[in-house]
């Protein structure tokens, strides 16, 4: 269900998730700072609920957050790279530089597949890009990529950019004492002024259907003949 | 004026130029393998200085893992929007796009404010057209005044993929199961079926989340996405997230013993009951018969 102005998806009635592949970064994280030492921590633009997810993440083991909050309206690839940007570079400036730091390949809503290129070229860092695994090895990483035929690899120095894909690792499920945890853990909010976006959404709109239409080939196991019937037909048996 | 396009072997290509033809002529070509070993931030840089060379009011690529990234490359060191997965342009100023979000699940309008426009086009949403022909830019001034920052992000090795069997991309018939099997021993008889049609094992993301099954065989929006003869959905309820994966099926079998799940509705075929029941007697009745 898209809202009245067809500009957002109406989610009054839904819950959030963090999505597949930044849920990978986040046990990606987490398991290089059981390895390695050191702490981690998550940052988002979003609006106020988006606090959720990132006590979820502080749940599974991340330290702290960064909160940059927004009203709720569209922020474009540019726009937000650009904010997440600053966020970084004053986190570091007090705390010293991140070794990595990890996005998701691309956002499960609008797919801009940029964010996180745009980051690691303002820091001037390299960045490898929708890897299904990383190793850590000494001030260089080891990264996976799938492609056509199998996965490409890339040996990059730290510190560096990584953008992950869902199925880098299998994320832990919260512990009860992790998510207690969570509760205390330092959330840092800021309101970041939105700019003009430069890739303006005008509408959304659900596609046509493909006009499928469901033909029964009845109930059960007497169906089977009707399916290798159609199977046949299809020309694959 | 003139525009640019970054070319890969494959359909995909083929279907972007007819987009990128909108915006006029001449069309110029540089080539995904213009840096080998594939090093992206090297090929962004030779579309960098060959669309300030051209004037180019536009760079095209397909929408695969290597144009978005070339192209997010290209739009971060240009300081350029970048439209990623579009359908559909209207390429006067100013430029108005048509793109996939979502997975291809929502469509969104929007106006790209740019002197540049950066787009990818969504594969298998355009058809290919006849018309001109880009002419391919001579890449070679451009790759040997390479900065070494460009070629520190560069393919040093290769792993062949780890699975034997068939793979998801290019199976005919895929049979998958969802949460529905039950476990990770309730596959045996999926795999006893996809064995009989020669056919790939896929699953939903609830069973990789629950461990039954590697992510290699996730079908949907963060898994893969297919194009088969004949997808048999087992057990699989048919969230927006699975559906987003089976857009190229040709024809869907769906087996669920909820005949209101989504995937149910949106099949082309449909048995409904206990898989349990319905998939072990499928692989009986292929044997009878043969």
């Amino acid at each position: 269900m898209l809202t009245e102005d067809a500009r957002a998806i109406d989610t009054r009635h839904l819950g959030f998730t963090m999505s597949p592949h930044e849920e990978c970064g986040v046990e990606e994280a987490v398991r290089l700072i059981e390895a390695n030492k050191g702490d981690s921590v998550v940052i988002t633009l979003g609006p106020t609920e988006a606090v959720e997810q990132l006590r979820d993440a502080m749940a599974l083991g991340i330290d702290r957050a960064i909160h940059l909050q927004t009203d709720g309206q569209e922020w474009d690839g540019e726009a937000t790279a650009s904010a997440l940007l600053d966020a970084i570079r004053s986190d570091e400036a007090a705390n010293g530089p991140f070794d990595i730091i990890f996005f998701g390949n691309e956002s499960a809503d609008s797919g801009g597949f940029q964010v996180g290129i745009r980051v690691a070229q303002a820091l001037g860092r390299p960045c490898v890009t929708g890897l299904k695994k990383v190793t850590l090895d000494g001030s260089s990483v080891r990264c996976e990529q799938e492609v056509e035929g199998g996965r490409d690899v890339y040996v990059v120095p730290t510190p560096a950019v990584l953008t992950v894909k869902e199925g880098l690792n299998l994320p832990r499920y919260p512990s009860v004492p992790g998510k207690m945890r969570a509760r205390n853990k330092p959330v840092a909010v800021s309101t970041p002024p939105r700019p003009a976006p430069h890739l303006e959404l005008v509408s959304l709109a659900v596609p046509a259907g493909q006009g499928r239409r469901a033909e029964s080939l009845g109930s059960g196991a007497a169906a089977a003949p009707a399916v290798v019937e159609m199977l046949r037909k299809a020309g694959v048996l | 004026m003139s525009v640019l396009v970054l070319m890969e072997p494959g359909d995909a290509s083929r279907q972007m130029l007819t987009l990128a033809r909108k915006f006029g002529e001449p069309l110029h070509a540089v080539h995904m393998n213009a840096v080998e070993p594939f090093a992206p931030d090297a090929v962004a840089a030779i579309l960098q200085r060959a669309a300030d060379e051209l004037q180019a009011s536009a760079v095209l690529a397909a929408g695969t893992e290597r144009g978005n990234e070339v192209m997010a490359r290209l739009a971060a060191r240009s300081g350029l929007p970048f439209a990623a997965n579009c359908v559909a342009v209207t390429p006067v100023q100013p430029v108005t796009v048509t793109r996939l979000r979502w997975g291809g699940s929502l469509l969104e309008d929007a106006i790209l404010h740019t002197r540049r426009s950066l787009i990818t086009v969504a594969p298998h949403t355009v058809p290919v057209e006849a018309g001109p022909e880009p002419t391919d830019v001579d890449v070679k001034r451009f790759t040997s005044g390479l900065d070494e920052r460009d070629l520190l992000v560069r393919v040093s090795g290769h792993v062949a993929p780890s699975n034997g069997g068939v793979s998801l991309t290019t199976a005919k018939v895929i049979v998958s199961g969802g949460r529905g099997v039950g476990s990770k021993e309730g596959f045996a008889i999926i795999e006893e079926l996809a064995g009989l049609l020669g056919a790939a094992v896929g699953c939903s993301r609830a069973v990789t989340s629950a461990g039954w099954r590697p992510h290699s065989d996730q079908v949907g929006q963060t898994g893969t996405k297919v194009a088969p003869e004949v997808y048999i959905a087992c057990g699989i309820s048919g969230a927006t997230q699975h559906m987003a994966g089976l857009k190229g099926a040709k024809r869907i079998l769906a087996i669920n013993s909820d005949p209101q799940a989504p995937l149910m509705l949106n099949a082309d075929y449909t048995v409904s009951g206990d898989l349990k029941e319905i998939v072990p007697a499928i692989s009986a009745e292929i044997r009878k018969q043969r």
